[in-house]
């Protein structure tokens, strides 16, 4: 186990060292399911380092000792037809540590695709996390709030994001928080996130969905729940109101920049009907004539 | 005027005039020196018309290393674009085109047709066959595939390119979307070269399981042929769903069905799962027929049998079941919940355990052998680590919940380059140096190439490393440009310094085979590399009959037994040889059916009708046509084999 984890020390110190000291994001997490995930990955490193310096190892082995140079000018090499013992230990090791990579996979997957621990005693967060040609779209339905191209968040509580899309299917990312997510015009997907540390993080869109694709980005900031509160009140008094025909406009492909309104779009246009696993609070609509289920 | 406004290019700039003018000038230059030096009736007889499999192999051959070129000079373009931060080299649609074709074109096009090439040119001498089962059938399978690849390869000039992906995802790739014809010519060229796919696929299946030389069994094939057996029934099964999905995405475009919309009960994700429901096996037909090259050349350079024949053969009929079971790895992210992902994520990773067993068996190849470092044996030795590289960050992507941060980034983008060139491209290069002499009579220069073989390794290496950084760093694929604050900008530096030097090395292929044309020696013999197996018991270049007698197998290395033990492989004598007609047909059909892709994706409806016609005309032409084969007279035979010295 000590072994293990020098090992992964050392590993962890050359992917910093080469990336000039400042951490990569995915592995800089700042939320419960970003360090599971950073933590899979470096574990994953770890082991196959380990397979790769065994097939290194065996090459150079075979070439220092094997070469014609290095043998008799008459020496005929055997035939060989392979040996039952080998072959067991070439399958049985790969497959043991496949077995292993498996097993916390599985347990893994039911991490990320569940609320994050630790912050029972709050209710979620819900944001409606939508994207038209090229921005994002984030309504808050308890805060009746919206904005464009950047998100709010409070630390130290669940964060529970519904995704779709009003065109290309896109993919809601924010690499220190967590990973990512598809956006589909005709189903709701659900991400859940948490942020632990205030701090401003980069979000995006990870799937490619056309010309502005490059900057289909949007700002994240997360702060304290009082702070928090603080600027839900702040927008409520300043914003103007999120109208249909100004939403309507502002699905059009374009790149803008941020903007807030009170209101949310699910009122008149509301959220796809089918969703994949958690139930969410869409009302009939004109929509459901988009999906037949 | 407006008629013709559909053919002009969308989104022009002067790189595409000047490939325009290019082009042109190709075209009339071939057209010229054709004339000038009387070679019409040559190129007509023996190349156009021809159903010989060595020369249908070498036309492969040819196509895809100009397709090489073709995508790596998109590449070169993407990687230039993305060097630097904020470049405006290129924009975002002429960015979006350029990935899009690079990768349609290095997998459909470069890749598929360099493993057809081996396919065809070797197992038949592998076997100990005169051709293949439908050799017609094959040289339509070439044509077909060709007019599919010039159909792709017009759209930059003619229409515009395809501009939303290699993988050409719904709702993006539909008219709302993408505007341009592009992704109608992306439907048709994979359409016309994916039906030529599947009739190879029929053909090779019969060719080893009916045409095998007597003796034979099928586990006494080389590995080559197991190999290349194992992909065409891979691509028997898989083309089929590309046919049916393509199919459907073309009346998405041209007929307003919606299939693939998100509107009137459209599904997008259905084309993603129909999409890698052919596409992950597809990586599988790649790599399958490359692990077959590696095993002759490592067993040919260790000089030694190769090692676990069984468990070679056993772990590519797994891989060929597994292979089918793990497409919705290709977006674990969809939000298909955690069984799904969970039992995708075991087979992904339950892949690696009979590549391993291949990797493993090949490192036992070399041991107690009595290694010889040829330029074949180079580019495969350079294949294990490299290749291992790749293969276990796969494993890694493999595990769903951290996939969800590996997703659409550069680390995927490593990940792929990682296996496929090593994995492909490195196999076909090893094989391309490894057949030379059986195919042209002389070696290519082995200084050259293991300068090739090394510029090209570390190039690789170079080029794609940064990208699990970059990845992991947040870059997204298929951006077209960054701000200068994200930091990617070292990464993609060092990236642009690898392409340049893949570049080179690809370069120093073209001068190797140049050089070697003009100064190596032609006196090789039939068995230059000391080898093994049925191919090289027959003249460097191959006569078109192949063997002048049927082989006599007995074991898994009858060429190897004749040489050491005194087996004798060709008993009995003479007799006048069967051989099949030339056919101008498959050709005529192939272009016919370029005029019907063409006349589609542009919405004619008059020409599409008419070339419709034209295709069943050739096929009920041939349907009657009394067409019985030609005898080749003892008389000859015995002045072919006197000629090349047997």
């Amino acid at each position: 186990m000590k072994k293990k984890w020098s090992f992964l020390t050392i590993i962890f110190t050359i992917v910093i060292m080469l990336t000039g000291c400042e951490p990569l994001l995915v592995l800089d997490p700042k939320g419960p399911q970003a360090e599971r995930q950073a933590s899979d990955i470096m574990l994953s490193i770890g082991i196959m380092s380990v397979i790769v310096l065994v097939v290194f190892v065996i090459l150079i082995i075979m070439l220092v000792k094997y070469r014609a140079s290095k043998q008799r000018e008459d020496y005929e090499p055997p035939h060989i037809e392979g040996n039952i013992w080998v072959e067991v230990i070439c399958v049985g090791i790969p497959v043991l540590i496949v077995a292993y990579l498996s097993f916390v996979s599985v347990q893994s997957n039911n991490i990320v695709e569940s609320a994050p621990k630790g912050y029972e005693d709050k209710e979620p967060l819900i944001v409606y996390a939508s994207t038209s040609n090229w921005k994002w779209h984030f309504s808050y339905p308890e805060e009746n709030i919206e904005t464009v191209n950047y998100l709010y968040i409070p630390t130290d509580r669940a964060l529970e994001f519904k995704l779709y899309s009003y065109g290309p299917i896109t993919s809601f990312w924010i690499p220190q928080l967590g990973g990512q997510k598809y956006a589909m015009a005709d189903m709701l997907t659900t991400l859940h996130l948490a942020a632990d540390a205030p701090g401003e993080y980069m979000g995006r869109n990870a799937s490619f969905s056309g010309k502005g694709f490059a900057e289909n980005t949007f700002n994240v900031t997360a702060i304290p729940q009082a702070e928090f509160d603080e600027w839900v009140e702040e927008v409520k008094e300043s914003a103007e109101p999120l109208t249909e025909e100004k939403f309507v406009e502002l699905l059009k492909p374009s790149i803008v920049g941020q903007s807030t309104f009170t209101g949310t779009h699910l009122e008149f246009l509301p959220p796809p009907k089918k969703h994949n696993k958690h139930t969410n609070r869409a009302s009939n609509s004109e929509h459901s004539e988009h999906n037949k289920y | 005027m407006d008629y013709f406004d559909r053919f002009a290019v969308p989104h022009p700039s002067p790189a595409i005039y000047a490939s325009m003018v290019a082009i042109g000038l190709t075209v009339i230059a071939i057209f010229a020196g054709l004339t000038y030096f009387k070679k019409w009736g040559y190129l007509w007889r023996e190349w156009l018309t021809t159903v010989d499999h060595k020369r249908i192999g070498i036309m492969y051959l040819i196509s895809a290393l100009l397709m090489l070129f073709r995508g790596g000079a998109d590449a070169i373009m993407m990687r230039a674009q993305l060097a630097a931060p904020e470049n405006t080299l290129l924009d975002a649609q002429h960015y979006n085109e350029i990935f899009t074709t690079h990768g349609i074109v290095m997998i459909i096009f470069m890749a598929m047709p360099f493993i057809m090439a081996f396919m065809n040119f070797v197992v038949p001498l592998q076997i100990g066959a005169r051709d293949v089962a439908f050799p017609r059938l094959n040289a339509l399978s070439f044509w077909l595939f060709f007019m599919g690849a010039m159909l792709l390869n017009i759209s930059f000039v003619v229409g515009g390119s395809p501009d939303a992906g290699w993988t050409s995802y719904f709702p993006l790739a539909s008219n709302e979307f993408s505007e341009s014809v592009g992704t109608n010519y992306y439907m048709f060229a994979l359409q016309i070269s994916g039906l030529g796919t599947l009739m190879t696929g029929i053909n090779m299946i019969t060719t080893i399981l009916k045409m095998r030389a007597p003796g034979m069994t099928l586990m006494k094939m080389p590995m080559f042929t197991w190999s290349s057996l194992v992909a065409n029934i891979i691509i028997v099964f898989a083309f089929p769903v590309l046919t049916v999905a393509l199919l459907m995405g073309t009346m998405d475009r041209l007929f307003a069905t919606n299939f693939f919309t998100t509107a009137n009960g459209g599904m997008d994700m259905l084309w993603a799962n129909f999409f890698w429901v052919w596409g992950h096996p597809e990586v599988y037909i790649l790599i399958l027929p490359a692990f077959g090259i590696y095993s002759e050349i490592i067993s040919t350079f260790s000089r030694r049998n190769l090692y676990g024949y069984k468990s070679m053969v056993g772990s590519m009929v797994i891989i060929s079941l597994l292979s089918f079971l793990v497409w919705t790895h290709h977006f674990f992210t969809m939000g298909q919940g955690a069984l799904t992902n969970s039992i995708f994520s075991i087979t992904t990773m339950a892949i690696a355990v009979p590549t391993g067993v291949k990797i493993f068996n090949w490192l036992f190849t070399l041991w107690k052998g009595k290694i010889v470092i040829t330029t074949p044996m180079l580019y495969s030795l350079l294949f294990i680590p490299i290749f291992t590289i790749g293969g276990v960050t796969g494993v890694m992507l493999g595990m769903s919940a951290a996939d969800y941060q590996y997703h659409n980034t550069m680390f995927l983008v490593a990940h792929f380059h990682m296996v496929i060139i090593p994995g492909v491209v490195f196999g076909m290069l090893a094989g391309l140096h490894y057949y030379w002499p059986k195919m042209f009579g002389f070696k290519l220069n082995d200084k050259i190439g293991k300068v090739e073989a090394w510029v090209i390794s570390m190039s690789t290496l170079l080029a794609f490393m940064p990208m699990f950084f970059s990845g992991l760093d947040g870059q997204a694929r298929r951006m077209y440009t960054y701000s200068e604050s994200t930091g990617f900008g070292i990464y993609n530096m060092i990236s642009m310094v690898g392409a340049v030097g893949l570049a080179i090395g690809f370069c120093l292929i073209v001068y190797n085979v140049y050089y070697s044309t003009r100064y190596a020696s032609r006196d090789v013999g039939s068995d230059p590399w000391n080898a093994r197996t049925l191919e090289w018991a027959t003249h460097s270049p191959v006569p078109e009959y192949n063997f002048a007698m049927t082989p006599q197998v007995n074991s898994l290395e009858p060429f190897w037994d004749a040489k050491k033990r005194g087996h004798e492989l060709f008993t009995g004598y003479y007799e006048k040889i069967h051989m099949p007609n030339n056919s101008g047909v498959p050709f005529i059909l192939g272009c016919i059916f370029f005029a019907w892709g063409f006349s589609f994706i542009f919405g004619m409806w008059i020409p599409a009708i008419v070339t419709t016609i034209g295709i069943f005309a050739c096929m009920a032409y041939r349907s009657f046509e009394n067409d019985h084969g030609r005898y080749i007279s003892v008389n000859e035979i015995q002045k072919t084999e006197t000629s090349r010295g047997a």
